[in-house]
């Protein structure tokens, strides 16, 4: 019984929040700057509006520019029962659900990116083409930084990972904890075009990268893609959470409340970065996306000093 | 606990200098990597004798040299490393591959004594290819000195893995060190900043003519 309040709990609550992650850091930001900013409930009036609002279509386009949003809901809402928050296992757990989750990511990108080239606009091209750069850096930074926590933890599910993680952990192998946390930071930025490596505010300019890509949907496929990315902050969020936080020492009913707040506090604090940084020149993203696929490097090779 | 802290930092501040252009923030990790490494002999055992090598050293490192590097850069008004041999991107990446590569072979060394952290040998071996690697993949003689300086550091992290055996081994470390210190700063930056000034050139080969 237990096992099955936590999940649907777990699923359900990504499902429900992530548009708020937005909303919280807008609001952040906007407290930066001093503005009083958008509520912080706008993301769902978004979706609301554009769900509502019917879909335009090029005459250009085919099958696979239709297919494309629908492609990444599902995809991104399976990544969603594989990972979990908090303590427990998820719906889809299973050995090596770590491989899983993330070619689902890789499809997410590779859908995103057919469809933005089947429009034919030159504009989509570029960002296409800058996405699949700079996600062919952001990957492996991903996967070792995974790898050097199923190392460290000898398991290969995230819902083992996570609930391997003790405070002695941190204790005696402070440093791989550190270098993966630093590692996977740096890949959250970058996959979820984040300001360092892009800027989610601008429209029309030449420097964005995945807004974009998106810039010829429109209606309930732009809210599935915008729901999509929503759900995208949550989950790399979550695995930030769960390679950081020990949650074995406590109750899942504490737990799950715990994990959640500390997702938010990670939105927060892409809200301060967003606000105390610019975004980085093109040409220096590659150096920032090596400093992350070194750090997780660095990790691996502490985890077999051990 | 604290060696392996020590051991992370000086892996961290090796990236760094792998990784950044700014001459200056590179002065600035070197010495937090000399006093690091100048209070790690105090962590197994205190001596007296101890105290002074690394409150000499100390002093050395993170007073002496960052102090008259940072001058000779505004006196060369240099404070970028503009175009090295090899890319900084490159340069990280090659960072992680130094140390599985020490990693490795410091596997197969064979030591007299048992060490108190499994990862100082390594991190010694990383310290000093990083070092060597800066000198040879840069091209600004500064970041070259400051590469030197990153390899004696390693020189002494190695001397520091069986000091506790061997005081003699800390003396002779601690000479060593300021015996560089002297070397690099009296020889190489006077040289280096003469030549700079006349030749005003920012490539060492143009040295040699």
């Amino acid at each position: 019984m237990r096992d099955y309040a936590i999940m649907i709990i777990q699923p359900a609550a990504a499902m429900v929040l992530a548009p708020m992650l937005l909303g919280v850091i807008n609001w952040v930001k906007a407290n930066f700057a001093g503005r009083r900013g958008q509520p912080l409930l706008q993301p769902y009036y978004d979706l609301w509006k554009l769900l509502h609002k019917s879909a335009v279509y090029s005459s250009t386009t085919s099958w696979i520019f239709k297919a494309m949003p629908i492609v990444c809901l599902s995809a991104i809402l399976l990544v969603t029962f594989i990972i979990p928050l908090g303590f427990g296992k998820t719906i889809l757990s299973f050995n090596g659900d770590l491989i899983l989750a993330a070619y689902l990511l890789g499809l997410i990108r590779f859908f995103i990116v057919i469809g933005a080239l089947d429009t034919g606009s030159s504009f989509e091209g570029m960002g296409a083409s800058r996405e699949v750069q700079f996600s062919a850096l952001a990957e492996p930074a991903f996967f070792i930084a995974m790898a050097a926590m199923a190392r460290q933890t000898s398991s290969i599910s995230f819902s083992n990972i996570f609930s391997a993680i003790t405070p002695q952990m941190w204790a005696t192998n402070s440093a791989t904890l550190l270098l993966v946390t630093a590692a996977i930071v740096i890949v959250l930025l970058a996959e979820n075009s984040r300001i360092p490596v892009d800027d989610p505010n601008t429209h029309l300019e030449l420097t964005m990268i995945h807004e974009v890509m998106i810039l010829d949907n429109s209606g309930p496929d732009f809210a599935f893609l915008l729901y999509s990315a929503a759900l995208k902050l949550w989950i790399f969020a979550a695995i930030l959470v769960g390679f950081i936080l020990p949650m074995n020492v406590m109750p899942w009913q504490i737990s799950i409340p715990v994990s959640i707040a500390a997702i938010f506090v990670v939105s927060i604090l892409i809200g301060i970065v967003e606000s105390c940084m610019a975004r980085l020149r093109l040409v220096r993203v590659p150096h920032l996306l090596f400093t992350a696929v070194a750090l997780a490097i660095l990790a691996l090779i502490f985890t077999f000093r051990n | 606990m604290w060696t392996d802290i020590i051991m992370v930092l000086l892996i961290l501040t090796n990236m760094v200098v792998l990784g950044t252009s700014r001459l200056r923030a590179c002065i600035r990790v070197v010495a937090v990597q000399g006093v690091a490494l100048g209070i790690l002999p105090l962590l197994h055992s205190f001596e007296w004798q101890l105290l002074i090598f690394a409150v000499l050293s100390i002093i050395l490192k993170g007073i002496v040299f960052p102090v008259m590097l940072s001058r000779t850069l505004r006196q060369l008004n240099v404070w970028q490393e503009e175009s090295p041999y090899v890319g900084y991107g490159l340069s990280l990446l090659m960072g992680p591959f130094a140390l599985a590569f020490s990693s490795w072979i410091s596997l197969r060394l064979p030591l007299p004594y048992t060490i108190h952290s499994t990862m100082l040998i390594p991190v010694a071996l990383f310290t000093l290819i990083v070092g060597l690697f800066i000198i040879v993949s840069r091209k600004k003689a500064l970041t070259q000195v400051l590469g030197y300086l990153v390899m004696e550091n390693g020189i002494y992290a190695f001397g520091m893995a069986i000091a506790y055996h061997q005081p003699m081994l800390i003396e002779l470390g601690v000479l060593l060190d300021v015996f560089v210190g002297v070397f690099v700063m009296g020889i190489a930056i006077f040289h280096i900043s003469r030549q700079f000034d006349h030749i005003n050139t920012d490539q060492l080969s143009a040295l040699r003519n």
